[in-house]
C-alpha cells in the first residue's frame, strides 16, 4: 500500500461504473481526436503547393465558364510564372454511381504547374502525345484498377458529344503519384483539345485558371490585379489561393463539416459533461471516508491532492486511449477513406490540444470534489456510518 | 507518581446555530493521567463525542486551553493539529470506519502512510498491529468479508499501528452483540494493562464502562459524581 496505490485503489472500487465512466471519457475524446483530424483536411493550408497557387473562376460562381483566352491574358502578366487551365468534366465510369473527378486540361502547362504530381518521365511524354491520352490519380488507378495502357471510356454527366453520345475514349499514359497534395491522386486528367473538339457546346470556354507567381508573397496583389483586368467584362473573375479555392469547392457539399462538425462537438461535451457529472458524485459518495482519513490525520492538502490526482487519472486513462483510437481511425480513413478526407490524421497539435482538455477534465471534474473533501467537517467522522 | 497526559484547563465549547451560541462547556476541568482507561457516561446530547473530539484534537475549544505532554494543542494550526492526532492519537469507532476497497492489512497500514517508514517497514508493522488484534489470518480479506467484531478488531489494530500514547473510543461496542462486545472490551483492557495505552471510552452501557478503570459522568455539560459503578 502506497498514496498511490490507495488513489488507484479509490479510482476502481465501483468496477462497472469506473469502467463504464472511462468508456464515455474514451468515447468522448475518440470523437474530439477524429474531428479535429477531419476538420483539418476541410481547413485550407497555408503552406505548400496549394498556398502558392492561384484560382481564377467566374465572379458568379466558380461552376460558370470563362472565355479561353483569359489563359494568355493572365500569362502575359510579369508577376506571373505560369498558368494553366482546367475544365470540370462531370465524369464518370459506366455507371453514374462510380463518379469521378475528371478536368480537361492544357495537358504541359498543368503538368508544369502541379509540380508535386510526380509522373515518370517516359509515361509524360506518352501523355503528351497521345491526344486521348489520361493520367490517373494513383488512389483512383488503385480502386478501379486502371493500369497503364487500359484503354477506359469515361463517359460526362454535363458534356454531350457532336455525335450525341456522352462517352469519351482514353488510353491511359501514366499514373500520378502525390503524396504532398493528395488531390493528384485523386482525380483524372486529359487533353483539353480532345476534349474540346469532341463536346456538342461551350467551345473554347474552360473552369478555372490556375496560376503561379514568380513570387507568392505577392499573391494577393496578383490576384488583385488579374480581378481588375476583367472587371466590367461580360466575364468578371475571382481569384483566390487554391487552397481557399479547394475549401470553398469542400463547402458546396452541403458543408458537411459544420455539420458534423456541430453534431460531434455537442456529443463530446454531452459525454464530458455526464462524465464529470459521475466522478464528482464518486467523491461526493466518500464524504464519510474522507472524514475519517481526516481524522487520523491526513492534512486537508494531501485529501485535496489524492481526489485531484484520481479524476486527473480518470481523465488521463480515459482520454489518451480515446486519443490512441482516433489516431488509428484517422490514419485508416485518411488512406482508404474518401478524397474529401485524403490525408486525415491526428496530429501532435491535435493530440496536445486533447492532451490539454483531458487534464482540464480532470481538473475541472476533481477541483470541486477535492475542495469540498478538503473542508469536510471532520467532526462528523464519530459518528458516521 | 503517576505522569499527566492531558488536561483541560476551564475549556470552553460553543457551537454556532445560526446567530446564536449554544453552549456546550462553560468550563470544563479535566485531567487524565497516563496508562487511565476511562469511561464516559451520559445522556444523548450532553456533550459525549464533543469531549472526545477536544481531546483527540479533532475540534478546537472556543476558550481555555488544552494540553497534551505538556503541550498546549489547542491553538495548533490545521496541519500540525493533524500531525498531533497522526501521531499522538488513535481513534475508534462505532461504526469501524473502515476503507470498504483496503483489505483488512491495507486498512491498518493506512496511518503509516503520514509516517517516513518504508513499505516493507509498514507492512511488518500493520502485521505485528493484526496479530496483536488476533486477525493475523484475516489480513487480505476486505471489510464486507469480515463479521462486525472483526472489523472493530482491524479498527482497533488501526487504532495503534502508529504507537499513539492516546486511545479515544466513541461506543465502540455500540453495534456489536453482548458476546462480541466483551470480546473488543478485554481487548481495549488488554492494550491498556499490556500495553500501557491511555484510553478514554464513550458508553451508553453500564457493563461496558465497568471494563475501565475509572468512570465518569457527564450531564449538560458537567461531570457529575455518580457512584453508578456497581
Ligand atoms: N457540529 C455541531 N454543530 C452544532 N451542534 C452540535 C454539533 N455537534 C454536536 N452538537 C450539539 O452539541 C451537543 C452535544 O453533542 P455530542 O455529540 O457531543 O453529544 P453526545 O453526548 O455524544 O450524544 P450521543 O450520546 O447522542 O452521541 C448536542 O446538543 C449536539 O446537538
Ligand atoms: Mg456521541
Amino acid at each position: 500500500m502506497t498514496s498511490r496505490g490507495l488513489v488507484w485503489k479509490n479510482l476502481f472500487r465501483k468496477k462497472l461504473r469506473t469502467f463504464l465512466t472511462l468508456f464515455a471519457i474514451f468515447v468522448a475524446f475518440l470523437l474530439y481526436g477524429v474531428l479535429m483530424a477531419f476538420q483539418a483536411t476541410q481547413e485550407a493550408p497555408t503552406q505548400g503547393p496549394l498556398a502558392r497557387r492561384l484560382v481564377v473562376t467566374n465572379k458568379i460562381n466558380f461552376t460558370q465558364p470563362l472565355p479561353i483566352s483569359y489563359v494568355d491574358k493572365i500569362r502575359a502578366l510579369p508577376e506571373v510564372k505560369r498558368a494553366s487551365h482546367m475544365s470540370w468534366f462531370g465524369g464518370y465510369y459506366r455507371e453514374p454511381q462510380n463518379f469521378l473527378i475528371a478536368f480537361a486540361v492544357d495537358e504541359e502547362s498543368f503538368l508544369d504547374v502541379y509540380s508535386e504530381f510526380e509522373l515518370p518521365p517516359e509515361q509524360r511524354a506518352a501523355f503528351l502525345k497521345d491526344r486521348q491520352g489520361i493520367v490517373i490519380g494513383k488512389r483512383i488507378a488503385d480502386s478501379y484498377g486502371f493500369k497503364v495502357g487500359d484503354h477506359i471510356p469515361l463517359r460526362s454527366n454535363l458534356f454531350f458529344k457532336k455525335d450525341g453520345g456522352d462517352t469519351y475514349e482514353f488510353n491511359v499514359s501514366g499514373i500520378i503519384v502525390s503524396p504532398e497534395n493528395l488531390q493528384g491522386e485523386d482525380q483524372v486528367a486529359f487533353h483539353y483539345a480532345y476534349f474540346n473538339e469532341a463536346r456538342a457546346f461551350g467551345q473554347d470556354s474552360i473552369g478555372q485558371v490556375i496560376v503561379e507567381t514568380n513570387d507568392p508573397a505577392q499573391n494577393d496583389a496578383v490576384a488583385q490585379k488579374i480581378d481588375a483586368m476583367f472587371v466590367n467584362s461580360a466575364n468578371e473573375t475571382e481569384t483566390r489561393s487554391e487552397a481557399v479555392f479547394q475549401a470553398a469547392f469542400a463547402e458546396q457539399a452541403g458543408n458537411i463539416g459544420l455539420i458534423i462538425t456541430f453534431v460531434v462537438g455537442a456529443a463530446f461535451v454531452t459525454i464530458l459533461l455526464i462524465a464529470g457529472n459521475t466522478m464528482m458524485l464518486a467523491v461526493r459518495e466518500r464524504t464519510g471516508e474522507i472524514g475519517v482519513l481526516k481524522t487520523i490525520g491526513f492534512t486537508a492538502q494531501r485529501i485535496f491532492a489524492m481526489v485531484l490526482s484520481e479524476s486527473m487519472l480518470f481523465a488521463l486513462i480515459g482520454g489518451l486511449l480515446g486519443l490512441a483510437a482516433a489516431a488509428g481511425a484517422s490514419a485508416y480513413l485518411g488512406t482508404a477513406g474518401p478524397g474529401f478526407i485524403a490525408g486525415m490524421k491526428v496530429t501532435p497539435g491535435i493530440a496536445l490540444s486533447g492532451l490539454g482538455l483531458m487534464l482540464l477534465l480532470g481538473l475541472v471534474t476533481g477541483a470541486v470534489p477535492a475542495w469540498n473533501a478538503m473542508r469536510t467537517d471532520i467532526i462528523t467522522a464519530f459518528a458516521r456510518k | 507518581m503517576s505522569e499527566e497526559l492531558v488536561k483541560l484547563s476551564g475549556v470552553q465549547k460553543a457551537y454556532r446555530r445560526g446567530k446564536q451560541s449554544v453552549p456546550i462547556f462553560e468550563t470544563l476541568d479535566m485531567s487524565i493521567e497516563k496508562g487511565a482507561f476511562l469511561a464516559i457516561m451520559g445522556p444523548s446530547g450532553s456533550g459525549k463525542t464533543t469531549l472526545l473530539n477536544l481531546l483527540g484534537g479533532v475540534d478546537r475549544p472556543t476558550g481555555g486551553s488544552i494540553t497534551f505532554q505538556g503541550q498546549r494543542v489547542d491553538n495548533l494550526s490545521e496541519s500540525r493539529l493533524a500531525a498531533f492526532r497522526a501521531g499522538h492519537v488513535g481513534f475508534i469507532f462505532q461504526f469501524y470506519n473502515l476503507m470498504p476497497m483496503l483489505t483488512a492489512a491495507q486498512n491498518v497500514e493506512l496511518p503509516l502512510l503520514l509516517t517516513s517508514q518504508g513499505s516493507k517497514a509498514r507492512k511488518e508493522r500493520a502485521a505485528t498491529a493484526l496479530q496483536i488484534v488476533g486477525l493475523s489470518d484475516r489480513a487480505a480479506h476486505k471489510p464486507s468479508e469480515l463479521s462486525g467484531g472483526q472489523q472493530q478488531r482491524v479498527a482497533i489494530a488501526r487504532a495503534i499501528v502508529s504507537d499513539p500514547e492516546l486511545i479515544l473510543a466513541d461506543e465502540p461496542t455500540g453495534d456489536l452483540d453482548r458476546e462480541t462486545a466483551n470480546e473488543i472490551l478485554s481487548m481495549l483492557q488488554e492494550l491498556n494493562a499490556n500495553y500501557g495505552k491511555t484510553i478514554v471510552m464513550v458508553t451508553h452501557d453500564a457493563e461496558a464502562a465497568r471494563y475501565a478503570r475509572k468512570t465518569l459522568h457527564l450531564d449538560k455539560g458537567h461531570f457529575v459524581e455518580k457512584d453508578l459503578v456497581a
